[in-house]
């Protein structure tokens, strides 16, 4: 890390830090991934963790996912609270046996050295209704505040994971204004660098949390979401049909599946459809369980498809 | 005799999930060893974020041998019965086994088995694994490689090793050889994670507790608990301050670090302008960490202690400094959350709740409170409550469910429903309604006494019950979703303790017909019976108070089997009345005589297929014990009657009493079922009489002994 030139350095930019969490894991042998390229409320949401975790095959990657919580927006107001962030996430399919000792070095990596911190894993039950999904693990703190989240992944997507992934999910913003030793995220520095080539997240972000703030809560066209939640739902539903066929090298006993992606992208876009929906506030308390369970099943059923694509399924 | 030392070393295991765990490895793991008949001298087990362990001490070293006699078939029995016995009784040949002669039935083969004792070591190998695959965590998990096949293990987080050793305190003792799931028992554990991570060699449990505590890992979370209570009241006075104790957080707190360290950190005093529980709570809930307050006020200062699980390298200035961000930023939304709060009046939240189910079939939020208001109005005069404060009372109690704070800390409803009515010049009644509506919580709380909470308390109460019964929602067996145990003992207390006068009937019909104006008829079930089932619901619930109290529980069935007892207060009078009276000696004859003749009725009305109501004819008395009785049931009835009628009950069972000596000479001197049928019928009725004089103040068939 000293061979880093100093606007490298995981505590002086912000890039720097991201690049510091990729160089580790890759070192790992996980395969470093790009964002996907949809609106997606979580990194678990990228196929790479909810459809890879599913099926026997070993899988590990990692990856910085953009979230969108439409609901989080706060016009730029609020020192820590993001309508758009971003998360890392490194998934390990099989979970390995020293995959703590692993995130506490990566901790290191990026500059929090244990002898000094007060790292601690504290029992938190991870579940996603909207995607069927549930595991144990811990919210992982350093010095009382919360920097990711450690979870042993049971089931996903109404499959049972075999074997179990563990994922962690680190986000950026708040430990690298730790790191940093910012209060406001805005202040972050960006790119490492000192007076006029200084870029900050705010000369990044700033306006378009203003801006995502006003469209969320105030002028999303309700009409045109609803019409798209329905028409990703049908999308969903109709590659999936679309999709299955007899597998021949099998002998014509078993089915294969030849869509699970562009089922799943279908799914994704429901979801944050219906985030977009309940930010503006158009979605009774009723009807919100039902979206959620409609968006369930979206996920259910390609995960069912998932297990059994090439990718997906033994062999 | 030797010792077991058992060890299971995992990731983090939740602080809450620990010591039920502790517990539950000592009683599976010494059930199991006295089901073998190896009888122990002493257990104790041990918890920590990262290993659960168990010491037992004194175990036999081998089982002690099993000799038993078996009788087989007779002498030259059927072939298949001698092989049935050869099987069941490991006997290689017929030859082998013992003949023994019966002078009465003739010659037995006998078998001697000889069981001998297995050692205990190999026992414990065996039941061991067993323990470990079917121990109760509440919820458990699978990982790593092997989680791809089934049956691999569940454990609560990944379980990394295990040692289990067994031996004598003088020898070296002996690993117990078993696996679960590819993790082999050995001798081997791990220190502290950051402090001492190296692994540890050990031999039994004296040399493994002091090994830990070298390599800063306190086994024991009494120990921890007391370091972390003595350290943070020695940091709080030290700056003249004073730990606010708090058990369930210290609890939790001992269960998250393996060595405690205290540390004290402070915010900015701009922050104490929110309310101390408001700060509790955030720093309490969200960071774990102790509130510190000021003795001489009582209120709290702006220091807090946290417990960290290292001595760190620059003595925490680094982990205070990160909680004192953490903890700031944290405050800082609470501010915000209590200023936004204090700048919407409560009754601008209202209509807001039109849009809020309370129960599908129930009706929304805002309804609900348009319940509560009426019924609210109804009491406040039962209750010497000004109905205008109860009415306003009523409509802002709910209003703080939809406050930002609350929303955050739901444990503060109510709270801050005062804090923002006294913010807006509310009635310092009115508000206090907010927080004491909810009371009594349960039988240890507090129950209101200011009329205006008191109504507003029993409104919702009673409106709770009245619609759950409406909907047939009543709690079955164990299942009590909405807590309506918990509200009908809350009403009852209300009512006693404050000597009120309720007529629960009317109460819970006119809160039947608030619910009916509003709501669909279809939803609504018998709504007939609905009252008097509820009431007796409340009998139930008395007798359940009352029997946790140590009372007679009978009495209670009773004063309600009289009917129409509706007035919880009186029915709790005539029940202490009644057991005071039951307590002397008139109390128990006249009890006994009456029972007496209640049993004579009841056998003469089957036989005869009739009752023996009416009056007695005086004209057919015989015996002067029978005009005595008479007399005294007219006696007894017109004192017990207008004694009642004052509802003075302790007068009501004086007069009692002196029916006493003239049902114990009637049944003394005077033979009932006498020859002449209508002296017969006379005598019954005088029965009869006596029966109906005791209903002045209780059945006395109901009561027990």
């Amino acid at each position: 890390m000293d061979a880093l030139p100093a606007h490298m350095r995981p505590e002086r930019s912000f890039q720097g830090f991201i690049l510091a969490l990729q160089r580790f894991w890759a070192e790992q042998g996980c395969v470093i991934l790009q964002p996907y390229d949809m609106e997606m409320g979580a990194g678990t949401f990228h196929p790479a963790t909810t459809l890879r975790a599913l099926g026997p095959k070993r899988w590990n990657a990692a990856y910085v996912q953009p979230s969108r919580r439409p609901k989080d927006g706060r016009y730029g107001e609020n020192p820590n609270r993001l309508q758009h962030y971003y998360q890392f996430q490194v998934i390990m399919k099989p979970s390995p046996p020293n995959l703590q000792d692993l995130y506490l070095k990566s901790l290191a990596a990026i500059g929090i050295d244990s002898s000094l911190h007060d790292i601690r894993f504290v029992e938190d039950d991870w579940e996603s209704p909207t995607l069927g999904a549930w595991g144990l693990g811990w919210e992982c703190w350093c010095d009382g505040m919360e920097v990711s989240q450690f979870t042993y992944f049971q089931q996903v997507a109404g499959v049972e994971c075999a074997p179990v992934a563990g994922e962690l999910t680190y986000g950026l913003e708040r430990l690298a204004m730790y790191v940093q030793g910012v209060d406001r995220v805005y202040d972050l520095n960006f790119n490492g660098r000192d007076g006029a080539d200084k870029v900050t997240y705010g000369d990044v972000f700033l306006q378009a949390e203003q801006e995502y703030s006003r469209h969320n809560f105030e002028h999303a066209d309700t009409a045109m979401l609803f019409e798209q939640f329905k028409m990703a739902e049908d999308a969903c539903r109709k590659y999936l049909a679309a999709g299955w066929q007899e597998n021949l090298k099998s002998g014509g006993n078993q089915k294969e599946h030849l869509m699970a992606l562009p089922a799943y992208d279908q799914c994704i876009k429901a979801s944050h459809v219906f985030n977009l929906l309940d930010a503006r506030g158009v979605i009774s308390v009723t009807e919100r369980q039902s979206y959620i369970m409609r968006v369930r099943e979206l996920a259910k059923a390609c995960g069912e498809a998932w297990v059994h694509t090439e990718a997906g399924r033994a062999v | 005799m030797p010792d077991l030392l058992l060890e299971l070393f995992s990731e983090e295991i939740p602080a809450r999930m620990q010591a039920k765990a502790a517990d539950d490895l000592r009683r599976m793991v010494t059930d199991k060893l006295v089901a073998e008949g190896l009888v122990y001298e002493g257990a104790k087990a041990f918890a920590t974020p990262r290993r659960l362990a168990l010491t037992v001490h004194g175990i036999p070293a081998r089982q002690s041998d099993l000799k038993e006699e078996r009788r087989g078939p007779r002498v030259g029995g059927p072939d298949a019965a001698i092989q049935g016995f050869l099987k069941a009784t490991g006997l290689a040949r017929i030859e082998d086994a013992k003949i023994q002669t019966d002078p009465k039935k003739g010659d037995f083969y006998i078998a001697l088995i000889e069981k001998p004792g297995r050692a205990t070591i190999d026992v414990l190998a065996e039941i061991l694994p067993v323990i470990i695959r079917t121990f109760p965590w509440p919820k458990s998990m699978r990982w790593g490689e092997r989680s791809a096949k089934s049956g691999s293990l569940s454990w609560v987080r990944p379980l990394h090793s295990i040692i289990a050793t067994f031996g004598l305190e003088t020898e070296e003792p002996d690993v117990v050889k078993f696996a679960v799931d590819g993790i082999e028992a050995g001798q081997t554990t791990f220190g502290h994670r950051f402090m001492a991570p190296s692994a540890i060699a050990v031999r039994r449990f004296e040399d493994y507790e002091a090994k830990l505590l070298d390599a800063k890992v306190v086994l024991d979370p009494e120990r921890r608990k007391d370091t972390i209570v003595t350290d943070a009241k020695q940091l709080a006075f030290a700056q003249g301050f004073e730990l606010v104790e708090d058990q369930v957080l210290l609890d939790e707190v001992a269960g998250l670090v393996e060595w405690p360290v205290a540390l004290m950190g402070s915010f900015d005093e701009e922050y104490l302008t929110i309310p101390d529980e408001v700060i509790r709570a955030t720093i309490r809930n969200n960071q774990k960490c102790f509130v510190v307050k000021d003795p001489k006020t009582g209120k709290l200062t702006n220091k807090f202690i946290l417990t960290a699980n290292i001595e760190a390298t620059d003595d925490g200035k680094t982990i205070i400094g990160g909680n004192e961000r953490v903890i700031r930023a944290r405050l800082s939304d609470a501010k915000f959350f209590y200023e936004t709060d204090l700048k919407t009046k409560l009754e601008a939240r209202l209509p807001k709740f039109e849009q809020i189910v309370f129960h599908e079939k129930l009706g929304t939020q805002a309804e609900r409170i348009k319940r509560i208001e009426r019924l609210a109005a109804e009491i406040a005069p039962l209750v010497g409550a000004e109905v205008e404060k109860a009415k306003r009372a009523a409509h802002l109690a709910k209003a703080d469910l939809l406050a930002e704070v609350v929303g955050e800390f739901p444990e503060l409803q109510g709270l801050m429903g005062k804090y923002y009515a006294l913010a807006q010049g509310e009635d310092a009644s009115v508000a206090a309604a907010s927080e004491e509506h909810y009371k009594p919580q349960g039988p240890a709380d507090r129950v209101p006494t200011d009329p205006v909470s008191v109504v507003v308390a029993l409104a919702d109460k009673i409106d709770t019950l009245v619609g759950f019964w409406a909907i047939d929602e009543k709690p079955t067996g164990s299942k009590d979703p909405y807590a309506l145990r918990r509200a009908a003992l809350g009403v009852i207390r209300l009512i006693v303790e404050n000597t009120l006068r309720l007529p629960i009937l009317n109460v819970a019909t006119s809160a039947l017909g608030g619910l009916l104006d509003k709501r669909p008829r279809e939803a609504i079930v018998d709504s007939q019976e609905l009252p008097s089932d509820l009431l007796a619901f409340f009998a139930d619930r008395l007798k359940v108070q009352l029997r946790d109290q140590g009372a007679r529980h009978d009495l209670v069935d009773a004063v309600f089997s009289l009917g129409g007892q509706d007035d919880l207060l009186l029915v709790v009078r005539r029940v202490e009345a009644l057991g005071k009276f039951l307590d002397t000696d008139d109390g128990k004859n006249l009890l006994a005589g009456t029972k007496r003749a209640s049993n004579i009725l009841s056998i003469e009305e089957k036989k005869d297929k009739r009752t023996f109501d009416g009056a007695p004819d005086a004209g057919l008395y015989e015996l002067p014990e029978e005009k005595a009785l008479a007399k005294a049931i007219d006696q007894v009835k017109s004192e017990a009657g207008s004694a009642v009628a004052k509802e003075d009950f302790a007068t009501a069972m004086g007069a009692m009493a002196k029916l006493r000596p003239a049902v114990d000479a009637f049944f003394d001197k005077v033979k009932v079922n006498d020859d002449e049928p209508k002296v017969r019928e006379n005598r019954l009725k005088l029965l009869n009489e006596i029966r109906a004089a005791t209903r002045a103040v209780a059945d006395f068939s109901k009561i027990e002994g």
